[in-house]
């Protein structure tokens, strides 16, 4: 990877532009109803600039910095997941005609190409798992096309929140792979790292100015105090056999008992894979959609099976979150399903934190009662 | 290819298995060939409402036609049922593994299934009625909840007057005129003469009895590996992408639905999962 110099901070428009240039729908992050979101960005003004977050288990605040930084903040409910796996979107339509013929298609629109400014390390290593689920054996097509056209600016993190803990689960803070351009930001402008031709051929059109060495020190330096500023982690144990062999532990019982079900940790998980399909008839019944939409492993639904639901109790649904994400996750995809970006604990409205659960879980000697 | 999109799907003719339960004979419109193992499922769509998962039960050589029977359960399933001949579905399929025809070939086959005449071990009768020289024996062992519950009360009979096929039925609760046996189907193995070392067993109903059917399998000398299950879970996409069927680190829709014992052992019966 190459670095390619310093875009002053004034000229970072250069880079919408050149992006805007090649047909892309540029999207970052900017400030909406409390929260940092990534949403259409035609102008380096609606940056958050000046803006930073305070999250803490259940809690999410946005405040005020002296700063002329854009990216002084660490993560929003979301960021590229949506753009690749829509939380609702039409897989198909069927209409009926008057011989009660049937006839099914395809909805695929391919959209403009999204270039997405600001990806965190924890979001491209949660992409990285995505891609592996959703472009695996079978191919989802919408996913596909997305994904393909897809171009991706990351941004090393310097800010880390008090519940991120990427550097635990080894997937930051700095953005190792998976992007075109990485830039970090320093006071003066943003060094520019080149990840793939792609980048490279829109790095060409910036107005780069040579960098210098204490820059890229100084870079270094804050990458390192963001992982070393982290004081949440995951133990580094054996998850996925630790935790099964404690499906009877008190702890499920303690934390289903807080545990309101809602949802929020799965919706907000850039992981999180599950949806529920369902068909929608139009008004007059000649036509129908078949959508999908993002489910949850703490729905009723999410298990239910003729007349019957697999996880009738919160206790069987967090056990299912956790057994998943930081266990079968490794067969399935070959590593956690946890990139350490920590929105399950913010935005879980009780401050439940997967770090604490997992911990207490897996860290005594606890055996199934009647075993020697 | 995109994995979600429904085929077309006529309904060729329409029978009645059970007061709740119909076989639906399909043929595919669009011409294109259609190819499945035993033991493999599709996802059958009724308009406007949505799709479920369903076993195919007819044998894969049958002259293009399909069959499935189905169990009026919930909304499709109903909707399903109701339908007439020359009624259009959609179907998607096959998917998943299915049972392991060619492993079982050589080897004496013993069938437990529990529940309302289990369709994923019908299909698996009838591969090898039609290919009965590549087997060894065959045991079909039902359990019923109620004599009622049993269809395809016909089959069993011409089934069982077949050369080396044993059928033997266990209802739960006997209702008056019934004169097979009573209890549990896993009570039937005390009548039966395995040899264990060439023996592969398939099992498919409620886990319970798939969980008891396979100790008391692996008791009477079965090799572990040689039982085979058939699961269920809530499908939806059948590919392995919505996460509904998941039971562990397996997705019951595309690792299964059929399994070996040890692959379900330690989750089967452990509630929750
Ligand atoms: S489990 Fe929580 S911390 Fe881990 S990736 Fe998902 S939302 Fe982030
Ligand atoms: S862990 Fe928190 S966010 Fe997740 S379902 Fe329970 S209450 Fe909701
Ligand atoms: S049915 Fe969707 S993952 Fe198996």
């Amino acid at each position: 990877m190459d670095n390619s110099g310093i875009l002053p901070r004034g000229a970072l428009q250069s880079l919408l532009d050149a992006l805007t240039d090649r047909g892309y729908r540029t999207i970052g992050p900017q400030v909406r109803d409390n929260a940092i979101q990534y949403l259409d960005l035609a102008d380096v003004g609606q940056l958050p600039a000046g803006w930073t977050d305070d999250q803490a288990p259940g809690s999410y605040r946005l405040s005020r910095v002296e700063s002329p930084r854009c990216f002084a903040w660490a993560t929003g409910p979301q960021a590229l997941k949506p753009y690749l796996f829509c939380s609702r979107e039409v897989l198909w339509r069927a209409e009926r005609d008057a011989t009660g013929k049937l006839d099914f298609s395809t909805s695929q629109t391919n959209g403009a190409p999204v270039a997405i400014i600001g990806a965190r390390a924890c979001d491209l290593a949660a992409l990285a798992l995505q891609d592996r689920h959703f472009l695996g054996a079978i191919r989802d097509p919408y996913y596909d096309a997305r994904r393909d056209t897809l171009f991706i600016v990351a941004l090393h993190c310097a800010f880390p929140a008090d519940t991120c803990f990427c550097a635990s689960t080894g997937d930051g803070p700095r953005a190792k792979q998976g992007f075109d351009l990485a830039l970090s930001e320093l006071d003066e402008g943003f060094l520019v790292e080149v990840g793939t031709e792609r980048g490279a051929a829109v790095a060409a059109q910036l107005p780069l100015q040579p960098s210098r060495p204490e820059q890229h020190r100084q870079a270094e330096q804050e990458i390192e105090e963001a992982a070393h500023q982290q004081f949440r982690q995951l133990p580094s144990r054996d998850l996925q056999s630790a935790l099964f062999a404690r499906l009877e532990h008190p702890r499920w019982d303690a934390v289903a008992a807080r545990c309101l079900s809602c949802g929020n940790c799965t919706s907000v998980c850039p992981t999180c894979f599950c949806h529920a399909e369902q068909d929608v008839p139009a008004l007059g019944g000649a036509r129908t959609e078949h959508v999908r939409e993002w489910d949850s492993c703490f729905s009723v639904g999410h298990s239910h099976l003729h007349g019957f639901v697999v996880r009738p109790e919160t206790r069987h649904r967090y056990r299912q979150w956790l057994t998943h994400k930081l266990g079968s996750w490794h067969t399935q995809y070959g590593r956690s399903g946890c990139v350490g970006c920590g929105r399950c604990i913010t935005w879980c409205p009780v401050g439940i934190d997967i770090t604490e659960e997992a911990t207490a879980i897996t860290g005594d000697n606890w055996e199934p009662r009647g075993s020697a | 290819m995109n994995p979600y999109l429904p085929r077309e799907a006529q309904i060729i003719k329409r029978s009645e298995e059970s007061p709740n339960t119909v076989s639906l004979l399909l043929r595919l419109t669009d011409g294109q060939p259609y190819d499945f193992a035993p033991g493999q499922f599709n996802m059958l769509y009724l308009y406007g409402c949505g799709e479920v998962a369903i076993s195919v039960v007819s044998d894969a050589e049958d002259s293009g036609l399909l069959m499935h029977t189905i169990r009026a359960l919930g909304r499709v399933t109903r909707g399903l049922t109701a339908l007439k001949p020359g009624g259009r579905i959609g179907l998607r399929g096959p998917f998943g593994r299915g049972w392991p025809m060619t492993e079982a070939e050589g080897q004496d086959v013993v069938i437990v299934t529990g529940g309302l005449g289990c369709a994923p071990s019908v299909s698996v009768i009838h591969h090898i009625l039609s290919r009965r020289e590549r087997y060894g024996r065959l045991s079909i062992l039902q359990g019923v909840k109620h004599t009622d519950d049993l269809i395809w009360r016909a089959q069993y009979d011409t089934w069982s007057a077949l050369p080396d096929v044993e059928v033997m039925l266990a209802a739960d609760v006997a209702e008056p005129g019934w004169h097979g046996h009573v209890g549990l189907v896993t009570t039937l193995f005390d009548r039966l003469h395995l040899a264990a070392d060439r023996t592969v067993a398939m099992l498919c109903g409620p886990e319970v009895m798939m969980r008891a059917g396979a100790e008391g399998l692996q008791v009477l000398g079965l090799n572990a590996d040689s039982i085979h299950l058939s699961m269920e879970r809530n499908m939806q996409c059948a590919v392995g992408h919505c996460g509904h069927c998941q039971i562990g680190a397996h997705f019951v829709c595309r690792n299964g639905p059929v399994f070996r014992w040890p692959e379900v052992r330690s989750l089967l019966g452990t509630r929750g999962f």
